[in-house]
């Protein structure tokens, strides 16, 4: 059985909503990252405490018609890169302590 | 500025969005620069309460970048918690301080918020010139200090230096120092009015020959076959002078908002009216908004207008937002050799340059993601 994956906003991150864009920068390299439309998704439902594959179906399936499993395997490696550049944290357990409300739609 | 950084700004331009604030949150200070354009006694400063809730507006409104600003950051009581507060609310956060007041734990606690850069002032190398400047003995000691506890905890720190008549010779120094600190270093030979109009401060600008040797320093960005300029076209009499305004804006310590801090033009108070209400609705921010080159009488005739770093604050404070700042036609001079039309309708010599921006920005790799665009050094 697939072990569940918890994902959730960095506490050290810069994040606002441009438009349709959602724009991340990471303290650690000041490196600016501007978020596809299901990259978003990904990131304003990373709470720590619901798992990846039910944002995925609930989310992220729903909004853009991809099936469950391609979605879920696209979605371990896009939070596996942004997990890489500080800006997302990954557990095999739920995540507490994350500072961040979700950033508002501007 | 990065190119994604640019489409960003661009998109925020697009869609009316304050992208960029700076707000002071005081403007005491515990050093007494000789330079130094601001009032630092306290004439009724905004509250932990009134900060906060503007803070809120501003990300509601959308903004993204957020310097906080002095006077000194660090003599408020409540600046860690203001900085909490802006961290909760996912700003980028940026500083400018002396550092003088910072120690190993409060260098900790920048890391642990996540602070993107801390921009220190350095104005020499030599205590008894830094230290001249600031009129503090032991200032440049402890800011170097400072430095060095920031820079353990892993943040970036940015040198920012001010070209004047009294550390003019030290400017290479000061960039080496912060080679061996580890850290970027900015030089900027803007010595502006005071806010309420006192030019006396101008004084102190290094003279034009130093501006010209700059402008051909090849270490500090500088070219010594400046080409010479070329004449506006269509493109540029439609573009504007610069973000004040568009994409960002200034807050005061007593809250008044300005298109930039230097340009003193009231827009409104955000202690009577909500932010997002004066960033839309304020009739002078609509004006400064409704300006290009094609509307400025002299710039729009000048052979400097396609290259000329005009700043409509500086014009502002000389009396009209629309006319010339006289301090960027004198360095458009330095740079060129050839006189704008500001100076040959004045038929002035040029006296010392003075505003200009250079910037030691080392060249980061980017990273590109397939599902996300990155941009580094994004400042």
């Amino acid at each position: 059985m697939t072990k569940q994956l918890y994902v959730a906003r960095s506490p050290r991150i810069a994040a606002r909503m441009l438009g349709e864009e959602m724009l991340v920068m990471s303290a650690q390299g000041s490196t600016l990252f501007t978020l596809n439309p299901t990259a978003t998704v990904l990131w304003q439902n990373a709470d720590g405490a619901t798992p990846l594959d039910q944002i995925v179906e609930s989310k992220i399936c729903r909004a853009f018609e991809v099936t469950p499993d391609v979605a879920l395997h696209d979605a371990e490696a896009l939070a596996e890169d942004l997990a890489k550049h500080g800006i997302l944290l990954i557990s095999e357990q739920p995540i507490s302590n994350t500072n961040s409300p979700e950033p508002e739609r501007r | 500025m990065s190119l994604l950084l640019q489409e960003v700004s661009d998109r925020a331009q697009q869609l009316g969005v304050p992208f960029n604030v700076h707000l002071d949150l005081t403007y005491r200070c515990n050093e007494k620069c000789v330079h130094c354009y601001l009032d630092h006694e306290d004439h009724g400063e905004m509250t932990t309460i009134e900060i906060k809730r503007l803070l809120k507006e501003m990300a509601d409104a959308g903004v993204f970048m957020l310097t906080l600003s002095g006077g000194e950051i660090f003599l408020r009581r409540d600046f860690f918690e203001i900085l909490d507060y802006g961290r909760e609310l996912t700003f980028c956060l940026k500083l400018k301080t002396n550092a003088v007041l910072i120690r190993e734990a409060q260098a900790s606690r920048l890391r642990d918020i996540g602070v993107a850069s801390i921009q220190v002032s350095i104005y020499s190398h030599r205590p008894e010139i830094h230290d001249a400047i600031t009129r503090i003995p032991g200032s440049l000691e402890r800011s170097i200090n400072a430095i060095r506890f920031l820079k353990s905890q892993g943040l970036k720190v940015i040198i920012a230096n001010v070209l004047m008549t009294g550390n003019m010779r030290d400017i290479h120094a000061v960039r080496k120092l912060a080679e061996q600190l580890g850290v970027e270093c900015t030089l900027d030979p803007t010595v502006t009015p005071m806010m309420d109009g006192d030019r006396s401060t101008l004084n102190l600008n290094a003279g034009e020959s130093a501006l010209r040797d700059l402008f051909r320093d090849e270490a500090f960005g500088g070219n010594a076959d400046c080409a010479p300029p070329l004449p506006p076209d269509e493109s540029v009499m439609e573009s504007l002078p610069c973000s004040a305004g568009h994409t960002s804006c200034y807050i005061s310590p007593y809250g008044e908002f300005y298109p930039c801090v230097q340009f003193p033009l009231s827009c409104g108070n955000v202690r009577r009216q909500p932010f997002l209400d004066i960033w839309r609705n304020s009739e002078r921010l609509k004006e400064v908004r409704s300006i290009r080159l094609r509307d400025l009488s002299s710039c729009s005739q000048c052979v400097h207008g396609s290259s000329c770093t005009r700043c409509p604050g500086l014009a502002y404070m000389e009396g009209n937002m629309r006319g010339p700042s006289t301090q960027d036609c004198e360095k458009s001079f330095a740079r060129t050799g050839i006189p704008s039309a500001n100076l040959l309708a004045r038929k002035v010599t040029p006296p010392a340059p003075r505003l200009i921006q250079i910037q030691l920005v080392p060249v980061i790799a980017g990273s590109r993601l397939a599902t996300v665009s990155a941009a580094a050094g994004a400042d």
